[in-house]
């Protein structure tokens, strides 16, 4: 083997092996970053919203998170199939109703379901709040979510403001709703 | 040897694409063979070892889709429709994903290919035996000292006497 080869060889190594490791690196970073967004809001700090950009579930529109800068959102998960998300519709369907004078808006993501299931439960509890479509959940990592329901409260100014993991209260939507509406 | 090399690649290269699914398994599939075959979003699990409210929707769906005589490949496509290619246990033949089904098989061949130039190189570097009877270091060992060689020709030529 000529001196040459063996360079190629090891070198050919060294970067598979630096690929691999860099790929680990990159989806333990992505992991902790999203992992890192509920505890920073936990600390009581507010950390930017991560983009989000999905097609309608009605409509062949998309819609877009940034889109909705200069409003409060409150950006609920969530799927037909869960037991929780059907406790949440009608009072985020409500506060939608009472609050969007103000400036707020309701974001569904249906996320990991089927899309005529989630139709189905949009026609059953009268939902006409926004409402997008992530069938693969590919959004799901990016907020650092566990499972359905969860919820994020977005300021004005695109920053998470609040989190609840599970099915929240009637107080938590509304108190956070008023830390969403409220300047900082 | 090179040949010998390109064959065994090219062997396992076959295996990666071959045992496509059997005509019989794509026109009439089954329930149990789907469920092994397609992954619950939620648990990242097959769906022949989950419970999850999803994989029960989805085991009911794929149930009325094979009543309704739909094709193994239909199925799939229509669940990566709603879930992403994700929700398929194995990656399809296409594209980047050939990548997962070739590199087990290149890194065994690139194995292959490094451990045999290792064995050559270090059959090369062993000393050759020398034949019998060849002078100095005919048993391998160093050659003598031509005056330790002189004297000890002269105690056997002594010795004779």
């Amino acid at each position: 083997m000529t001196r040459r080869t063996t360079l190629v060889l090891q070198a050919v190594a060294v970067a598979l092996v630096a690929s691999l490791v860099g790929l680990l690196a990159w989806q333990v970073v992505n992991k902790e970053a999203a992992a890192g967004l509920v505890s920073a809001v936990q600390r009581g700090e507010t950390p930017a919203a991560p983009p989000l950009d999905l097609p309608e579930l009605e409509g062949d529109g998309r819609i877009s998170l940034a889109s909705y800068r200069g409003q409060a959102v409150v950006l609920n998960f969530w799927a037909s199939w869960c037991e929780p998300c059907k406790e949440e519709a009608p009072m985020l369907e409500a506060a939608w109703k009472r609050h969007r004078e103000r400036g707020l808006v309701v974001l569904g993501v249906n996320a990991q379901d089927f899309e005529d299931d989630a139709r189905d439960f949009v026609d059953r509890y009268g939902l006409t709040y926004p409402i997008v479509h992530d069938g693969p959940g590919s959004s799901l990592g990016r907020y650092g979510l566990t499972g359905f329901p969860e919820t994020w409260w977005v300021d004005r100014a695109g920053r998470l403001v609040a989190y609840v993991q599970g099915e929240f209260t009637q107080e938590q939507l509304d108190a956070n709703i008023e830390k969403a509406l409220t300047p900082s | 040897m090179t040949r010998a090399l390109a064959l065994v690649v090219a062997a396992l290269a076959v295996l990666a694409v071959a045992a496509p699914a059997a005509p019989a398994s794509e026109q009439s599939p089954t329930l149990a063979e789907l469920e092994r075959e397609l992954v619950c979003p939620t648990c990242e699990t097959t769906l022949a070892m989950s419970n999850s409210p999803i994989a029960d929707r989805m085991r009911a769906d794929i149930r009325e889709r094979i009543e309704a005589g739909q094709t193994k490949s239909e199925i799939k496509a229509a669940m990566v429709e709603q879930f992403g290619e994700a929700v398929l246990a194995a990656p399809p033949r296409s594209g980047f994903n050939w990548l997962a089904w070739l590199l087990p098989f290149g890194g065994l061949a690139g194995a292959a290919v490094v451990v045999t130039l290792l064995a050559r190189r270090w059959l090369r570097s062993r000393p050759a035996p020398a034949a019998a009877g060849s002078g100095p270091g005919a048993n391998g060992g160093p050659p003598l000292d031509p005056v330790l060689e002189r004297r000890v020709d002269e105690e056997l030529a002594r010795f004779d006497a």
